[in-house]
């Protein structure tokens, strides 16, 4: 594991001491970010778990140039950053190799981000923009946003006598971010770290803009004992409820499938959030899940398969 | 800007910036541990990976990249580092109110045994 051995003694650009639940693996993703690249990195953050602490003021966890933006405008903030710096490399007035890089998590990137991602996007800054998607509003309380997946028990989809967890699929957010055009659009896990330091490093390779979504199970939110993050990640993936693959000029390719793919249902039972679609009486729902599940790996696979 | 004292509105910076990069490691975060991971030096295989999957950046490492024992003062003890551990005995969780009872030396013994 020499790989690692030589990334770890490079020191560390996000500091300890930050405010996140213990076990939480938005740092781990923020440190796969900032230890892969040498690359010198402007970052903007949206509000989220990950902004507000690692960013109580007046400490800060960050080595690197922070912004703190509103909910909605994480990749309009970036790509001012970023036009900014591409008039002064013009001038001569900076030499340095920049990269700029929005983080958001999946709140402020499916819903109230949407906007500001799509014009950014399509206005072509050269800008990484990596979601850390925890399903839900996890920051002010588990609320339901458009990545909780179908089923899922959340604080405004609660299950009770009436309702049975959130009705809706969960939105497709990598099919959005295609229709962009963009040259490189990944879905990656943190249980993955070679994976997922890979595609961090293509992406900021990459000229354009480019995305990555990637999963962080969240213990608080979805009801795990903290040192199963890694764990329910990686089941998350065996199960294909979150497949791992890259859209690289508008070409998929699955970066890993499974040997044997496990039902849904182990997922379900890691996680509080489900506790109630492995009752008997909700097979219904279940059954429904998983064909969600089917129906988009079969639709991957198929993509692969024509080479669309 | 000194934290910890009482500041007046006209001495922040213009949109609150903060000078001090990680200055939050000013802020030990290790008081919130119940658990407390143990590191067994003779076993460890020096793979990193509690290193990779750490979210308090709380494995030290030395000059060679190598493990180098846990830093307390932020570690939160998720666990995540013990479950991830490929080598058997080489990371242990152990409660803290044990250490404070018994040492942490016997915990050591009890946990990893010999010496």
């Amino acid at each position: 594991m020499a790989f690692l051995n030589d990334l770890a003694k490079r020191g560390e650009r996000f500091a300890p001491g930050h405010r996140l639940c213990p076990g939480c693996g938005q740092s781990i993703i923020v440190r796969a970010l900032l230890n892969i690249t040498d690359y010198e990195i402007v970052i903007a953050n949206a509000t989220g778990c990950l902004e507000v602490c690692s960013g109580l003021f007046p400490y800060t966890s960050w080595c690197v140039p922070w912004i703190h933006s509103a909910f909605e405008n994480a990749a309009s903030t970036i790509a001012g950053a970023e036009a900014m710096y591409r008039v002064w490399k013009r001038k001569g007035r900076t030499d340095k190799d920049i990269k700029f890089v929005a983080l958001a998590s999946d709140g402020g990137t499916y819903d109230i981000g949407l906007q500001a991602l799509s014009g950014a996007m399509e206005r072509w800054h050269d800008f990484l923009y990596l979601c850390i998607d925890n399903q839900a509003y996890e920051n002010t309380g588990v609320q339901r946003s458009s990545a909780s997946p179908f089923g899922a028990n959340t604080t405004t989809t609660p299950v009770g006598k009436v309702k049975r967890g959130k009705e809706q699929r969960r939105k497709d957010i990598m099919s959005i971010v295609e229709g962009h055009h963009i040259p490189y659009a990944a879905q990656a896990s943190l249980h993955n770290w070679r994976d997922l330091m890979n595609k961090i490093k293509r992406a900021l390779d990459t000229k354009g803009p480019t995305y990555i979504n990637v999963l962080q199970p969240c213990c608080t939110g979805w009801g795990f004992p903290p040192d199963m993050t890694v764990e329910v990640a990686r089941i998350a993936v065996e199960t294909c409820a979150w497949p791992i693959y890259e859209v690289v000029d508008g070409k998929v390719k699955i970066n890993y499938k499974p040997k044997k793919k496990l039902p849904v249902e182990e997922w379900f039972k890691m996680q509080r959030r489900f506790a109630h679609m492995l009752k008997p009486e909700n097979k219904d729902l279940l059954g429904r899940a998983q064909e969600l599940v089917d129906e988009h790996w079969e639709w991957l696979l198929k993509r692969e398969a024509a080479g669309l | 800007m000194k934290i910890g004292e009482k500041v007046q509105w006209n001495e922040l910076l213009t949109g609150g910036v903060i000078e001090d990069p990680g200055n939050s490691i000013d802020y030990k975060t290790g008081s919130w541990r119940i658990e407390r991971p143990i590191w067994n030096k003779e076993a460890c295989i020096n793979c990193m990976f509690c290193w990779v999957y750490c979210p308090d950046s709380s494995i030290k490492v030395d000059k060679d990249g190598n493990m180098a024992g846990i830093n307390y003062d932020f570690c939160k003890g998720c666990g995540i580092c013990v479950k991830e551990c490929p080598k058997p005995g080489a990371l242990a969780m152990v409660l803290e109110a044990d250490i404070e009872k018994k040492g942490m030396d016997v915990v050591f013994k009890e946990t990893f045994g010999g010496k």
